[in-house]
């Protein structure tokens, strides 16, 4: 180790499904050039850590936080606090942690209805005493009324799309942010890497929309075939994994650069490729879409709704 | 104090605006609720417009283009149409009342209908009462 400063990095877990850490490992030998500049001061999911060697560290000495997950918990929220005032660098690792990803979804419903579903109505839920854990006996962190994205809870100095970051994303995102530089990834959308791009027609018009399971899929273009894709309004680098394998882009990696809303941009795009119909024809296949949210917001929905679903009193 | 909503139009440029001027010039009367806002086309508006006026409190939008097959870019208002139409159930799923969302074909030479319209609108708003994401402000 002499001669050359190791960059000290970090890995946190908030609330995720985990694949964030795993996609680390996805660099697979690559990972051994990052541990030959870096040294992993903290990360509790692969290495023996508790929070007290966070706490002792001095404010500002990890040059490099990774956090993945959102906020969900108390304890979420308490770690990415001390993780900012930690690090040099915190970055917002994966879709959840830069704007909630499917966990997101969640915000459509109240915590109350969350915990009755999950502890009350679930079909394979057995619970005839209608217990509901709760902070005061078991001194669990608060579960928040909504689910926060890292940005929505301290600053945020850079971003790592994608559910899990896939591999060329992470290999670039990484590259870049141990030279210092905060900025990176690509600034087109999906389509322009989609293995698929020469059968997208030159002008794509459709009179039906499906689901991608209700229709045998010709090879061509999604969106072409009135497969709902994402592709057209979601920010390129994962060089079409999905595609690649046949299956429509949901929009994990955000938003292209410069765009506000993804899940927007995407909705006006299908209306704007519906054909001309009659009026009635239109409402009827407008009103077959299910899930609007779910579908132009599958990871965006904490952002959408930071407050939880709205109530409109009538 | 009784409420007075606030909404904004998006009147394009070569019907409905014309027809809101015509209601001003004509002298008749509608409620002074409506920010009008003149864009080329009712085409032009893009949703992101519809949910960001939302988000920064407004109670209603309104959104006035030519008739169908008037559009001076031929199909900018059918477009409008289809959006508003995807729109109205994005805000559904989000918990605001899709009916705070409206279209209207207003023609430069009805002044008459604009005002109708519009005096309609803040009546359905005012019922309404105040939009939820204002509320929270
Ligand atoms: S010009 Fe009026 S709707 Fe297009």
């Amino acid at each position: 180790m002499e001669g050359k400063e190791m960059k000290k990095i970090a890995m946190y877990w908030g609330a995720g499904c985990g694949g964030c850490d795993v996609s680390l490992l996805s660099l697979h030998e690559k990972i051994l050039d990052l541990l030959e500049e870096a040294e992993i001061v903290f990360w509790p999911c692969a290495m023996d850590f508790k929070y007290e060697d966070l706490e002792k560290m001095k404010d500002g000495s990890i040059d490099i936080a990774f956090y993945n997950g959102a906020i969900r918990t108390e304890e979420n929220e308490e770690i990415a606090k001390l993780l900012r005032k930690k690090s040099k660098i915190l970055v917002a690792y994966g879709s959840c942690a830069t704007e909630g990803c499917v966990i997101g979804l969640a915000n459509l419903y109240s915590r109350e209805e969350i915990f009755d579903t999950v502890y009350l109505k679930n079909e394979t839920t057995k619970n005839e005493d209608g217990i509901i854990p709760s902070s005061n006996d078991l001194h669990l962190p608060e579960f928040l009324p909504h689910l926060k994205t890292l940005e929505q809870v301290v600053k945020v100095d850079a971003f790592i799309p994608g559910c899990p970051p896939p591999k060329p994303v992470l290999e670039n995102a990484l590259e870049a942010l141990l030279q210092g530089k905060t900025e990176f990834g690509k600034s087109v959308a999906l389509c322009d890497e989609c293995p698929r791009k020469d059968s997208k027609p030159e002008k794509i018009e459709i009179n039906k929309f499906y689901r991608w399971h209700e229709k045998e899929d010709n090879g061509d273009c999604f969106l072409a075939q009135g497969i709902i894709c994402m592709g057209p309004a979601t920010r390129a680098g994962c060089e079409a994994e999905c595609i690649s394998a046949n299956i429509p882009c949901t929009g994990c990696m955000g938003a292209v650069p410069k765009v506000r809303e993804q899940g927007i941009s995407m909705l006006s795009a299908l209306a704007s490729i519906l054909g001309d119909m009659d009026e009635e024809k239109e409402k009827e296949i407008i009103e077959s879409l299910q899930d609007v949210v779910g579908t132009f917001y599958k990871y965006a929905t904490a952002k959408l709704l930071p407050e939880g679903r709205l109530k409109d009193e009538s | 104090m009784s409420f007075e909503p606030k909404i904004v139009a998006f009147l394009c440029n070569w019907c409905a605006y014309a027809g809101a001027d015509l209601a001003g010039t004509s002298r008749l009367q509608y409620p002074a609720n409506i920010v009008p806002i003149r864009v080329m086309c009712s085409g032009r508006v893009d949703p992101e417009f519809i949910l960001e006026a939302f988000r920064k409190g407004a109670d209603g939008v309104f959104i006035g283009g030519c008739h169908p097959g008037d559009c001076h870019y031929v199909s900018g208002n059918y477009k409008a149409r289809k959006r508003v139409e995807m729109m109205k159930k994005l805000l559904k799923e989000m918990g605001i009342n899709p009916r705070r969302l409206r279209l209207e074909w207003v023609s430069a030479t009805e002044g008459q209908k604009f005002a109708d319209v519009v005096s309609q609108f803040v009546e359905e708003i005012k019922e309404l009462g105040p939009s939820p994401w204002r509320e929270k402000k």
